[in-house]
């Protein structure tokens, strides 16, 4: 599609994210990435037209807690805003669509997740299927390695390659002040077989936002705008046993509907929360070894939950802001096994 | 006036239990009946292909689905994982592998648990048959896990069956319990130390000047971190209140009681409590009240009368 309005990523904030930040309420967290995109455009929150967030309830254990968070963006007098109960990648799916449509001229997006505070493996065995699946508390591990036994059953990978992912997104993680396991580090033991701790990505808190503009008003708050050249999401079937498991056909479809393929990308930061992800994701994608996946490290280095996909749409953007990349591909997952895809596609101008 | 460093952060057990009640529909009711009576169904699509567990709808087509059929109880690992250390509630406490089964006769896989000794006794393709749990009352932990079946060639017998059982299953209770480790962060901490002290401390908002009660960290409306501490109160004035004539279930107040906001002295916005120590009926907005601290001091568990005149209306109309 190309959409009537120009929308760029122009701002991009992130906190440190940490195994555990009992000092900080879920507002108090939040906070200082809002200050973060507002001080690095000037903007003020009563000149934001949108605001959208994503986090989640299981996480917080409350009902209706992003409400508390949205304490830290100053909601009064009433501003528009919405929520979704997902990544943050889609509440910035969503603001896109708000200003594609011409109700806003900018947004602001943010997202977070303490896991902290509770199992996190046990957490996500509520967004399951409630019949079928939920009763049996299959954990978030134990899913990922039913896919990641598929890829190495069907050839695609095997355990040596996935520590290769492991310890190559770790690495570069050491350039990312923000990250949370910074430096390769040894597989260790099966979690859930096949995958060791080295293949899953560490529990933590943190949060992030963006802020989007339109046209003339992109150029005027950021001196090389991450222009979303294409934006779509998909979603598999529900249950898992319909599915084969080594393939992203949404993540393929999305990539199309993103115009993806058009032109090949320099940079991708993939949301893979586990090392056999990224098997999927780049095969799903056509990526080969001219495209730099996840120079940030990755989810493997830093997975706060609800804000993770939102990081990798701000990363491949600050990359294009900062010139080290023109044409970037940004993913985020939401759900068991790759379930849930979304693919943007952000570009630079040509620089003079 | 103090801007105190934040205290040890305080953690207490939070536990959210829910026994969500969900109703079946006529697939679900029929598969999960079946369970229980050791009779596993699928539904075929218009495609011709058999899913297993059924659903309502294709997942390709979006076609409404209603026509079951039964399959065996034996069927194919089509992928695994070697779970070493099984997590609550998971179908069984001793080291198993999750499995992927596609049932002989289905063309789709069901996620369960197959109970084997050790990661090297489990492959893709071996064959498993439904070990069944003693007790089934409908639903998906009536299959108690899977074991394995090395013996006996494939049964890709698929008959029609009209899903008609005597006593169906038509909901399920899809119980969770989820623990948690609550930390109210550093604002309601301070709060919190506070009252244990019998003091009411708010914070004030560095850019409106507003003193929040209780504190969360940040200005809703200036949208930035309230970090001066004001103590407000003790006193404070009814803003206004209402008159409860219904019991709570394990409520030891009796009715009818009033709840008001109370408006405590040096607060930006008033704050929820009951009032007491006069007659319902006597409470009014204007009324000056005082806290009486719960019996082990750590809240306030009511308001009291303390015998100030009533405030002037003026005082109080911007905490409304």
């Amino acid at each position: 599609m190309t959409p009537d309005r120009e929308v760029a990523i122009v701002a991009f904030a992130q906190t440190d994210h940490l195994r555990t930040t009992d000092e900080f309420s879920e507002v108090e967290m939040v906070m200082p990435v809002l200050h973060e995109v507002l001080r690095q455009t000037g903007l003020k929150t009563s000149d934001i037209g949108f605001t959208c967030s994503g986090s989640s309830d299981y996480l917080a254990g409350r009902a209706f807690s992003f409400t508390m968070a949205l304490d830290g963006v100053g909601a009064w007098p009433p501003i528009s805003e919405s929520h979704v109960e997902m990544d943050g990648a889609w509440a910035l799916y969503e603001a896109w669509v708000k200003l594609l449509t011409g109700e806003a001229d900018t947004a602001l997006v943010y997202a977070y997740g303490k896991s902290s505070p509770g199992s996190v493996r046990d957490v996500l065995t509520r967004q399951l299927d409630p019949y079928y699946l939920a009763p049996l508390w299959p954990d978030s591990v134990a899913l990922a390695a039913l896919q990641a036994q598929a890829l190495i059953d069907a050839g695609h990978t095997d355990e040596p390659a996935l520590a290769t992912i492991a310890t190559r997104s770790r690495e570069d993680a050491s350039a990312n002040p923000h990250a949370q396991l910074p430096g390769a580090r040894p597989q260790g033991e099966y979690i859930v077989g096949p995958l060791r701790t080295g293949d899953c990505p560490p529990v933590g808190d943190g949060a992030a936002a963006v802020i989007l503009a339109v046209g003339d008003k992109a150029r005027e708050l950021c001196d090389r705008p991450a222009w979303i050249r294409g934006m779509d999401h998909r979603i598999e079937p529900h249950a898992l046993g319909v599915r084969d498991l080594t393939d992203s056909p949404s993540t393929r479809l999305a990539a199309e509907r993103a115009g993806a393929f058009e032109r090949p990308v320099d940079t991708a930061e993939l949301h893979a929360p586990f090392s056999s992800q990224e098997v999927v994701l780049r095969r799903a994608l056509d990526l080969d070894d001219r495209v730099r996946v996840n120079p940030s490290g990755g989810a493997l280095a830093a997975n706060p939950m609800m804000a993770a996909g939102l990081v990798r749409l701000g990363e491949a953007a600050a990359r294009i802001h900062r010139g080290a990349s023109d044409r970037a591909l940004a993913h985020a997952t939401s759900g068991p096994c790759l379930q849930q895809n979304l693919v943007a596609v952000l570009e630079g101008e040509n620089r003079a | 006036m103090t801007s105190a460093p934040a205290p040890d952060t305080l953690r207490a057990p939070l536990v959210v239990e829910f026994p969500f009640t969900r109703s079946l529909g006529p697939v679900q009711s029929a598969f999960l009946t079946g369970l229980r009576e050791r009779t596993v169904l699928g539904v075929r699509t218009e495609g011709g292909r058999v899913l297993v567990p059924p659903v309502e709808y294709d997942p390709e087509t979006a076609a409404e689905l209603r026509e079951l059929v039964e399959i065996g109880a034996t069927g194919t690992v089509t992928t695994w994982a070697w779970n070493p250390e099984p997590r609550p509630g998971q179908p069984l406490s001793t080291p198993f592998a999750w499995v992927l089964v596609r049932l002989d006769g289905a063309d789709t896989a069901l996620l369960h648990a197959l109970d084997a000794p050790g990661p090297d006794a489990v492959r893709t393709g071996m064959r498993v048959r439904i070990r069944w749990a003693a007790e089934r009352a409908g639903a998906i932990t009536d299959i108690a896990c899977f074991e394995p079946s090395e013996s006996g060639e494939a049964v890709t017998d698929v008959r029609e069956h009209d899903g008609a059982f005597d006593d169906p299953v038509t909901g399920i209770v899809a119980a969770a319990r989820l623990d948690y480790t609550y930390s109210p962060g550093r604002a309601q901490t301070r709060y919190l130390r506070a009252l244990a002290d019998n003091r009411t401390v708010g914070e004030r908002c560095p850019s409106c000047t507003k003193v929040y009660v209780p504190p969360r960290g940040a200005c809703p409306t200036c949208g930035v971190a309230t970090t001066e501490q004001v103590e407000v109160g003790p006193r404070g004035t009814v803003t206004t209140y209402c008159i409860v004539n219904i019991k709570a279930r394990g409520l030891d107040i009796e009715v009818p009681y009033v709840y008001a906001h109370i408006a405590l002295d040096g607060a930006g916005l008033a704050l929820h409590g009951r009032i007491g120590g006069i007659p319902y009926d006597q409470v009014r907005m204007g009324l000056r009240v005082e806290p009486v601290w719960s019996e082990d001091g750590r809240y306030p568990d009511h308001y009291r009368p303390c015998g100030e005149p009533d405030a002037d209306y003026d005082t109080y109309k911007e905490l409304l």
